[in-house]
């Protein structure tokens, strides 16, 4: 007991302390169509700790799907549609303008007001407002590119969500929650052995993941905002691979208390495990379809690994990738439509995705260590590990393979990304 | 100021952390356990008495039987995309296990570790699957299962850590790692 104690509070300080290493992030290519678009700064926004317009630009570029246009000579910065002269903006291509404001509100916050205008329409396409204290102002900025991001492309925007991975310096292994682009980093957990294969509960206040801290492969769940963690998965044998149900209520996790590796249900506070495949191989990787109705697996039964599905109660599974001999690390998109994965092409593991309705492969990445793809909550990128200059490094491609991004963490490898739900 | 008390309080913390009077259940066995304590500030014996007409046993020097001959082996190395033990470790598994089944309170738990390439979690069942070849040779030579734990590590701790066949050969293994008892 007093040993948890202590675990627990090294585990909150450890957490209180943000982690000094930050992502840079590249982006390359460009999407099929790029909405061109201006974003004035604000008036206003020199009273905050940082540049909000200046974060809602490289949301949006990051996205791969806008153009952002310079404002440099637009004088003076319109702040209401009737102060916007059309004819200037349609001479510096923009399609799209963004104005705003920020004001003082009460108790020493912040009102950010914000106007998207169609400058082709010459029409207000959307006004919306937040009101802040100073120390929000990124996840106002990301909010406020959430909205536009929603009412130009009519998807949902994913500036406000967040992402989980590894960090390895040494011999230190941090788990690590950060924003989606790295900023605002925290470790909620540093260990001297690995840990791996993050996932987050489906509400964002959970991970599940495999720590060696023990000596063997074990499953911990993990309240990341009060550092409570249960052991749920301390089977004789090792426990790894956690994957969450839709409903956050189950985890299918594979353990070899039969000798080879097998898919099993537990509840997700902890439990008796039950049994889902008996294959004479290796069964591993499960994740549920977004519906909760189906299980997608690695499996060896057939030689080399290959993905297949089975209904998730368990029951006759049915292959689902054919080309190529190495197939692994199944994730399904948000929609259920698309399965992206690792795929051995020759001698380099790259990215994958395969239409589920027609079962056309494409292999989307031109990196050579890939590992662990992780969908946007949106579906439109998918987040995962490789390895630059012999530096683990997290990357990030459109679903179309287009847009490529890389995010290096300065002096340490990155690994085992794990991108988080919709904030609600 | 803050960040001096916070340094403070976690050495503090560090300290009671480490003075926990709880067993640590994952201790590695002493490699010196058994042997006979050495010091050199001892008081000369006596000489024994000098009666002939009494045998007295002498107890004989212990020596851990696990940190000498073929039983200070503890590695198996496999073959790329195998998981057979080959025959040339059928002499170190069978020493292992006729120890094991002398020693029925010892525990050994059997490390299977794979190269980095591919999937971490395939790996870690490709490990797995190298530490339960080793746990069934073992039982097929008569180790009860209790005495015996497989698991895996996957490509996580690399005992070689380069990035040529030379590593990635030292990374095929299964490890007998013996347990606190």
């Amino acid at each position: 007991m007093k040993r948890l104690l202590c675990l627990l509070a090294l585990l909150s300080w450890w957490l209180a302390v943000p982690a000094a290493a930050q992502m840079t992030i590249d982006v390359s290519g460009a999407g099929a169509r790029q909405y061109p678009i201006a974003i004035t700064n604000f008036p206003g926004e020199a009273a905050l700790p940082e540049s909000l317009t200046q974060i809602v630009r490289a949301d949006l570029e990051r996205s791969g799907l806008f153009r952002v246009i310079d404002t440099a000579g637009i004088s003076p910065v319109p702040t209401e549609l009737a102060q916007v002269r059309f004819a200037e903006w349609a001479a510096k291509s923009a399609d799209y303008l963004a104005i705003g404001v920020v004001v003082p509100a009460t108790d020493g916050r912040l009102t950010v007001r914000v106007r998207l205008v169609d400058v082709v329409k010459q029409a207000e396409l959307a006004s919306f407002a937040f009101t802040m204290a100073p120390a929000l102002t990124r996840v106002t900025a990301h909010r406020t590119a959430d909205e536009i991001y929603a009412k130009i492309t009519g998807e949902k925007g994913f500036f406000n969500t967040k992402i989980a991975y590894v960090k390895k310096a040494g011999t230190r292994f941090d788990l690590i929650v950060a924003d989606y682009d790295g900023q605002n980093e925290q470790s909620a957990l540093t260990s001297r052995e690995p840990i791996i294969s993050p996932e987050w509960s489906p509400d964002g206040s959970r991970l599940v993941y495999v720590s060696f801290e023990n000596r063997k492969p074990q499953i911990w769940v993990h309240e990341i905002y009060t550092s409570k963690r249960t052991l749920v998965g301390n089977f004789r044998g090792s426990n790894s691979a956690p994957a969450w149900s839709p409903d956050g209520r189950e985890l299918a996790v594979v353990l070899t208390l039969s000798g080879a590796s097998q898919i099993y249900t537990l509840p997700a506070t902890g439990g008796e495990p039950r049994r889902l495949t008996s294959s004479p191989g290796i069964d591993t990787e499960p994740v549920y379809s977004p519906d909760g109705g189906t299980i997608y697996f690695t499996s060896d039964r057939g030689g080399g690994p290959q993905i297949y599905r089975m209904p998730a109660g368990g029951g006759e599974a049915r292959r689902v990738t054919f080309k190529g001999a190495y197939n692994v690390s199944p994730k399904v998109s948000p929609d259920g439509k698309t399965l992206a994965y690792v795929t051995r092409n020759g001698g380099l593991f790259q990215i994958a995705i395969l239409d589920l309705a027609t079962g056309q492969e494409r292999t989307l990445t031109d990196t050579v260590k890939d590992e662990s793809p992780s969908f946007a909550p949106n579906g439109k990128l998918i987040l995962y590990a490789t390895e630059i200059g012999g530096k683990g490094v997290l990357a990030a491609v459109s679903t179309d393979g287009r847009v490529k991004q890389r995010l290096s963490v300065s002096a340490a490898d990155a690994r085992e990304p794990a991108w988080g739900p919709f904030t609600k | 100021m803050f960040k001096r008390v916070s340094a403070i309080s976690i050495i503090a913390l560090l300290a009671a952390c480490s003075t926990s009077g709880e067993k640590q259940p994952e201790a590695p066995v002493s490699e010196n356990q058994g042997r006979p304590p050495m010091t050199t500030a001892e008081v000369a014996p006596k000489p024994p008495p000098v009666d002939t007409g009494r045998i007295s046993t002498v107890t004989p020097p212990q020596v851990d039987e696990l940190t000498t001959g073929v039983l200070a082996k503890r590695s198996i190395y496999f073959d790329l995309d195998s998981y057979e033990v080959k025959p040339e470790y059928r002499a170190l598994v069978e020493a292992h296990a006729s120890f094991l089944r002398k020693n029925p309170s010892r525990k050994v738990v059997v490390e299977g570790n794979t190269d980095e390439r591919g999937s971490r979690e395939y790996n870690l069942s490709l490990g797995q699957k190298r530490a339960e070849a080793v746990k069934k040779m073992l039982v097929l030579l008569g180790v009860p299962e209790s005495q015996l734990e497989a698991v895996s590590f996957g490509e996580e701790k690399p005992k070689a850590q380069g990035k040529d066949e030379a590593a990635y050969a030292e990374n095929r293994r299964g490890d007998l790692s013996y347990r606190a008892q």
